[in-house]
């Protein structure tokens, strides 16, 4: 492992009575980048943070953080967290829960305020943590993993419950995580998300670690998107073009892979062809094609 | 890096915060007075009723005066004070499980041990703290109906009050303690309290009355378990009671002094050292 990997993970195995809730599952994170965890729910993320840190042991596998085992001392604090959703005091307000999980990792409360202002839960820090609503308390976790000041920052699907506003604001803040020098870990099971704000990703199905590469290679290359009739007309003529890589159809469109020098000639071919043509436009290939296509494939090997 | 007695800070931070070991509390000291000094105090002062159970009046006003404190504050321990102990205990330590706190501070820093070391402590010193008060309180009333009556208002000497103290806390560190361990195998609160108060108050009581009538070969079980020990520990403490009066429910002799302080102390050990291994090695899941 280098020094510029901060987590390091080969093999990792979790399984239970009969069911293998994580397999062989391979990924680094490196120094300073935000790294996506994607994958449906049930998939094993969850666990895999866990192990993480420390909250489950692994039956299998290796697993180093800032290059020591997970949970310990010295690891955890340098780590701040929030697993499977924010998990505080009710009778405490906001404030008394972050100042017990100061107390709890030594930091001394003196970031609480700062804290709580990132978050922008200065005006309700002093109600009780059972009236917050479910935002409110997602941003409290993400407080509480803040305190420690940390070089890691693992969340584990932060947005979950919030407004679009919310998801908006909880986005922005994950960025300027990540462009503030932290290394960040984001599970998300939503892929617009992940392709906001990641710069690697990992996407893991069933268990299995599927694919890791960086957001624009898993993307690829943006696609022709093709509106037009007769259907049958319209798929004839673009088989016959040998520049054209691949055609699926989605819906009532066709979406090509093909070189953006070529758009013209698409055209062409279709108009000589007799079709009427109602849109011809290049779209990015957005994160949620390839993931279906990446776990379709993989269950259609299974 | 935080240590144990930084845990226990932080978990007392907590409790002083919590409204329901306010309202335990609370319950404790009512039923305390109620039953150690309001209803002694009223069948004394209650007119035309005569001698009760075999006791004269001026018995029963002797067992709530200064002299009987550690009597009156204890003789509540085996009916109401040692489940309320297990609930507390199994509050103290079962809910981190439900409200899923448990990974929010075992992500923290401090290792596994150190956080249930740390709880223990908190556990521990808050049981003692309430034994206080209930004693405080005891203090106040048993003074108050002294001087209302005229009667003496010299309190046992230090060491049988030290020693009423310490017997009354390590009984309640038991419960506690048993409360505890049972929040932390079962992860929650529910089943604990449930299976906890139907033995504090059902279980042990049958299995003591079979085995001092019916069933004696059941004595040997029956000295080993926790509320037998904890009223023979209470009953080592308390002093000669007023003539007539028996001694109140759950406070027997049944079990030698010594052993019983021995087999309580053995609780306290085992149910942390039960507690801690499971917490040690369990997932956080």
């Amino acid at each position: 492992m280098t020094a510029e990997t901060v987590v390091e993970i080969r093999d990792l195995t979790k399984r239970y009575d009969t069911v293998t809730a994580v397999d062989q599952v391979s990924l680094s994170v490196r120094r300073g980048e935000v790294y996506g965890f994607l994958g449906p729910n049930g998939a094993g993320k969850t666990t895999t943070l866990r192990m993480l840190l420390g909250l489950i042991r692994p039956t299998s596998g290796s697993l180093t953080v800032l290059g020591r085992q997970p949970g310990e001392a010295g690891v955890l604090a340098r780590i701040g967290s929030m697993i499977e959703g924010p998990a505080f005091y009710p009778f405490l307000s906001g404030r008394a829960n972050l100042e017990v999980v100061a107390r709890y990792a030594g930091t001394g409360s003196a970031r609480i305020d700062e804290t709580l202002e990132t978050v922008d839960l200065t005006s309700r820090g002093g109600d009780r943590f059972s009236t917050y609503s479910l935002g409110m308390k997602q941003r409290l976790g993400v407080a509480a993993a803040l305190l420690k000041d940390p070089d890691l920052v693992v969340l584990d699907e932060p947005t979950n419950g919030l407004d679009p506003a919310g998801m908006r604001d909880m986005r922005a803040l994950i960025r300027r995580l990540g462009d503030s020098g932290r290394t960040v870990i984001l599970s998300s099971h939503m892929l617009g998300e992940v392709q906001q704000i990641c710069d690697r990703v990992g996407v893991i199905n069933a268990g299995r670690m599927v694919v890791e590469s960086t957001v624009e290679e898993l993307r690829g290359d943006s696609e022709l998107v093709i509106r037009a009739t007769p259907a049958d007309v319209v798929r004839a003529t673009v088989d016959q073009l040998a520049y054209v890589q691949s055609i699926r159809t989605l819906d009532d469109e066709l979406r090509l892979r093909v070189d953006e020098r070529h758009t013209g000639e698409v055209t062409r071919a279709l108009v000589l062809a007799g079709v009427d043509v109602r849109e011809v436009r290049r779209v990015d290939r957005q994160l949620e094609d390839v993931f279906f296509e990446i776990t379709a494939k993989e269950s259609s090997h299974a | 890096m935080p240590s144990v007695v930084d845990v226990s800070r932080a978990e007392l931070f907590k409790l002083v915060r919590r409204p329901a070991a306010w309202t335990l509390l609370a319950a404790a000291a009512l039923l305390s007075q109620v039953f150690g000094y309001l209803i002694p105090y009223l069948s004394f002062a209650g007119d035309g009723s005569g001698p009760i159970e075999g006791a004269s009046k001026q018995a029963i006003l002797a067992s709530t005066l200064p002299d009987q404190i550690v009597a009156s504050t204890l003789g509540g321990f085996p009916v109401f004070a040692g489940a309320l102990a297990l609930v507390f205990g199994a509050l103290v330590l079962g809910s981190e499980y439900g409200w899923g706190t448990v990974k929010t501070v075992l992500t923290q820093r401090p290792g596994r041990t150190t956080v249930l070391a740390g709880q223990a402590v908190a556990l521990g010193a808050s049981v003692a703290v309430g034994v206080l008060v209930l004693f405080v309180l005891g203090a106040v009333s048993s003074t108050a109906i002294a001087l209302g009556q005229g009667e003496s208002t010299a309190f046992p000497s230090v060491l049988d009050l030290l020693g009423g103290y310490g017997a009354g806390v390590a009984i309640m560190l038991m419960w506690a303690g048993l409360g505890g361990m049972l929040g932390v195998v079962l992860r929650g609160v529910a089943l604990p309290i449930g299976l906890g108060v139907v033995w504090v108050l059902g279980v042990e009581n049958l299995i003591a009355g079979v085995a001092s009538s019916v069933l004696t070969a059941l004595r040997p079980l029956r000295d080993v378990m926790p509320g037998i020990n904890a009223g023979s520990l209470a009953s080592a403490v308390m002093p000669t009671r007023p003539p007539g009066l028996e001694s109140p429910p759950g406070v027997n002799s049944d079990v030698a002094d010594g052993r019983a302080l021995l087999t309580v102390a053995c609780y306290v050990v085992v149910c942390l050292a039960v507690a801690l291994w499971t917490y040690r090695r369990r997932d956080v899941a």
